[in-house]
């Protein structure tokens, strides 16, 4: 970089340096503290485009949304105080899904700080917690670099959110800018070196001496662009794939190695050829609870090895046979040419029995005369080809969206797993439409969900992004409901949920609005809504009594599933449903 | 047995907010931990006691420590040999003919008393934590007005050394700084 230094304020500063950063979009809402920036803003809006959100944790979604779907980093903006709080529970969202994303806040000034300044919150201390790093930067001097070094912290290792608190004199303060092209420098961010010869000759031998060994893909799939890499150890070796909910899409659904999701809300195949595997790898996951139900039962008669970027994870809730700190795709690309061609014709058709009974029990095969969740995504899965790129919520529609919709392609599935962040999906999608202009995109999230960040409804018509929202009304905040059904007998405290009228809402602000509550509505609506430039919303409306099955209560054993009983329940619904479970 | 690791981490504000934020949220005790200067400027060195058994909660600490963005560098010193040290003032009221007694219990510790009142007397002692556990003990026939101990430090012994005329090889001065080691540490 060829640069001549020039004097800019630190607000001129924060710009030059996203820019720099290859930053397009920024996600934010002006304030006092962060006025300086703002102003700055003006000169520079030719070159990154900036979205007005209506709530700052909109912004903060919205920026992870764009770096899931992108893997480039988000950036959000806020002011001080009460904006750099409603940040929060988007930064803990990225944390725990790993989403690199950068907010900077402004703070109060440096002369200031501690007196508890008008708007004045002590953000770091706050956000400590929720965030892989975060600075604040006291000196103009500093800014820059910070500023770098606060991108590649976020994108590098195991991504996260970083945290840069501005305060409001070192943005008018101003000093010699040149962006620094020094390697950073950061004596205590320790990244995987190479992984030594032994243990992959271990990680090789271990696969080779295994009857029935299971890959589980998770989102460091998709993190470390290692889609291909699994595949190929895949197919090499014959090892069935079972994925987590954030690596959905890291492995094409529609391969027939490729089993589906595990856990909690899992297929029942693929939590019972858990349990019975001899052999597991584990890729760029974390044996999260909803992953393993019971760790003492936990897939018993299994070896483990777990390649892994984050160390701290290794050994955390599941003890493993081999660990291996390092890169996914580089460790992969190592592995697989050494492992011995398999078949595995007998463990493959064991599981192939397990899903023929399973599928009897599809509730696609069901007769209802009300629409069902399971129903609508089917439909929304056909009427898309399988090839949108979908943000769901959290709760019913997503665990159902899980089973429903087959992802085939990386970074078509973003969603709040660790979190599970309800009103997360609406301003993710509108973050992902800046990245995503070729695939179309649907929202599907449920009534409950988007009622908590539903005034990201204006941005997303401000901006007309190109997004179709999907809402599965129940009337309930239906995965509360189905827990109350199934562990506090039916006593439904505060789950019933009202909803406004989605069609006029979508109308007064600006957007298009449908109802459905048919099946063979479902794929005409959808082509109404796919013609159309500019956000749009159905409100499918859906039965109220169903449920997600199927299900491993929390901290039961994973092969412990409660199927889908009887279809006819489905008439009279929760009363027989309910003498099933006594 | 307790787990002591030596943390090296970079002198800027905030850090210990870090480290005692992530003792809180993981939800492991501290026993105790003691910052200070280290050999080299801008890097600050802490001893931390960590009161945990499991073998792999102890190496889930270390590898979180180790994530820390500021934490330059972690040592698990639990299992090598160390010097340890923990520094220790006392204030005792002590009538006139209790001085002497007094005196002979801080002879036998290797303490000393640092200052005398009128009616009471501070004492010092520098030694090993369990050393000062038994000073503590002999000091209790005196009335103890305050009392305020260190916590832990620790330095790794020379690589070879001899304990009671055993020859003792510790292990090679590198293992546990970095997180190359995941497996070997497990």
């Amino acid at each position: 970089m060829d640069e001549k230094p020039k004097k800019l304020t630190g607000a001129e500063i924060v710009w030059e340096c996203l820019i720099r950063e290859g930053v397009e979009v920024v996600f934010g809402y002006p304030g006092g503290a962060i006025l300086p920036t703002y102003d700055a803003f003006n000169k520079y809006r030719d070159k990154v485009h900036h979205v007005l959100v209506r709530h700052e944790q909109g912004a903060t979604h919205m920026a992870d949304g764009f770096a899931r779907a992108s893997g480039k980093v988000g950036v959000a903006m806020a002011t001080s105080g009460p904006g750099a709080t409603n940040m929060i529970t988007g930064l803990a969202t990225a944390m725990m899904d790993s989403s690199p994303i950068v907010c900077i806040t402004g703070q109060v000034p440096t002369a200031v700080i501690g007196s508890d300044a008008f708007q004045e919150t002590d953000i770091i201390g706050a956000t400590i917690p929720v965030t892989k790093h975060s600075y604040l930067v006291m000196k103009v001097a500093e800014l820059a670099s910070t500023i770098r070094e606060a991108f590649f912290v976020a994108r590098t290792g195991r991504p996260g959110p970083v945290l840069i608190d501005l305060p409001k004199d070192v943005q008018n303060a101003v000093t010699e800018f040149k962006y620094p092209d020094a390697p950073i420098d950061l004596p205590g961010y320790h990244l995987p070196k190479e992984t030594s010869d032994e243990y992959i000759g271990q990680f090789v031998q271990m696969v080779d001496d295994a009857e029935k060994p299971l890959i589980f893909a998770g989102h460091g799939v998709l993190l470390s662009n290692a889609c291909k890499e699994v595949m190929n150890l895949a197919q090499k070796s014959s090892i069935p794939i079972a994925t987590t909910l954030l690596g959905i899409g890291g492995v094409p659904d529609s391969h027939p190695l490729v089993l589906g999701m595990m856990g909690m809300h899992g297929e029942a195949w693929v939590n019972k050829a858990i349990q019975d595997a001899d052999l597991l790898i584990a890729c760029g996951m974390r044996f999260d609870d909803r992953v393993t139900g019971n760790l003492k039962t936990y897939s018993p008669n299994s070896k483990k090895i777990h390649i892994e970027i984050d160390a701290s994870e290794i050994n955390k809730n599941v003890q493993v046979d081999l660990a291996v700190h390092a890169d996914l795709a580089t460790v992969l690309r190592q592995v697989t040419p050494r492992l011995e061609n398999r078949e595995r014709k007998e463990w493959r058709k064991t599981i192939s029995g397990w899903r023929q009974e399973s599928k009897v029990r599809d509730v696609q095969s069901f007769e209802s005369d009300s629409l069902l969740g399971a129903q609508a995504i089917r439909r929304i899965w056909e009427g898309t080809n399988g090839k949108a790129l979908i943000i769901s919520d959290v709760g019913q529609h997503q665990m159902l969206e899980a089973q429903y919709y087959e992802h085939d392609d990386p970074r078509t599935l973003i969603t709040s797993g660790g979190l599970g962040t309800m009103g997360f999906s609406l301003p993710a999608a509108i973050g992902a439409s800046f990245h995503e202009k070729q695939r179309e995109i649907w929202v599907v999230v449920g009534d409950g969900g988007i009622q908590m960040t539903i005034m990201e409804l204006a941005t997303a018509v401000q901006e007309n992004v190109n997004i179709n929202i999907a809402i599965i009304n129940n009337g309930y905040l239906g995965m509360v409901r189905q827990w109350q059904q199934m562990f506090y007998d039916a006593r439904y405290a505060e789950t019933p949920i009202s909803s406004p009228d989605y069609v006029k809402l979508a109308e007064a602000y600006g957007m298009s609005g449908h109802r459905v509550d048919k099946l063979d509505e479902i794929i005409p609506t959808m082509k109404k809504a796919q013609k159309q430039e500019g956000p749009t919303l159905i409100e499918f409306v859906v039965e109220q009594n169903d449920m997600v099955y199927p299900m491993v209560p929390a901290g039961a054993d994973l092969h412990d599933m409660i199927t889908r009983p009887d279809p006819s329940f489905m008439g009279n619904g929760e009363k027989k449903e309910k003498e099933r479970i006594k | 047995m307790k787990q002591t690791l030596i943390t090296l981490v970079e002198d800027k504000p905030g850090v210990l907010n870090r480290i005692a934020s992530l003792f809180r949220r993981r939800n492991f005790n501290i026993e105790s931990l003691v910052v200070g200067h280290s050999e080299t400027p801008g890097v600050s060195r802490m001893t931390i006691v960590a009161d945990e058994k499991d073998a792999h909660k102890r190496g889930n600490i270390y590898f979180n420590l180790l994530k820390l963005v500021n934490v330059v560098a972690v040592k698990d010193v639990s299992n090598l040999p160390c010097v340890s040290r923990e520094c220790l003032l006392v204030k005792v009221t002590i009538g006139p003919d209790e001085l002497n007694s007094l005196n002979t219990i801080t002879k036998q510790f290797g303490a000393r008393i640092v200052d005398m009142g009128a009616e009471t007397a501070i004492v010092e002692a520098v030694d090993e934590e369990e050393t000062i556990n038994e000073f503590v003990e002999a000091l209790e026939p005196f009335n103890i007005t305050e009392l305020t101990r260190t916590g832990k430090i620790v330095m790794r012994c020379g690589k070879t050394h001899r304990v009671s005329g055993t020859r003792i090889n510790t292990q090679p001065d590198d293992i546990m700084w970095s997180p190359e080691q995941v497996s070997s540490y497990h």
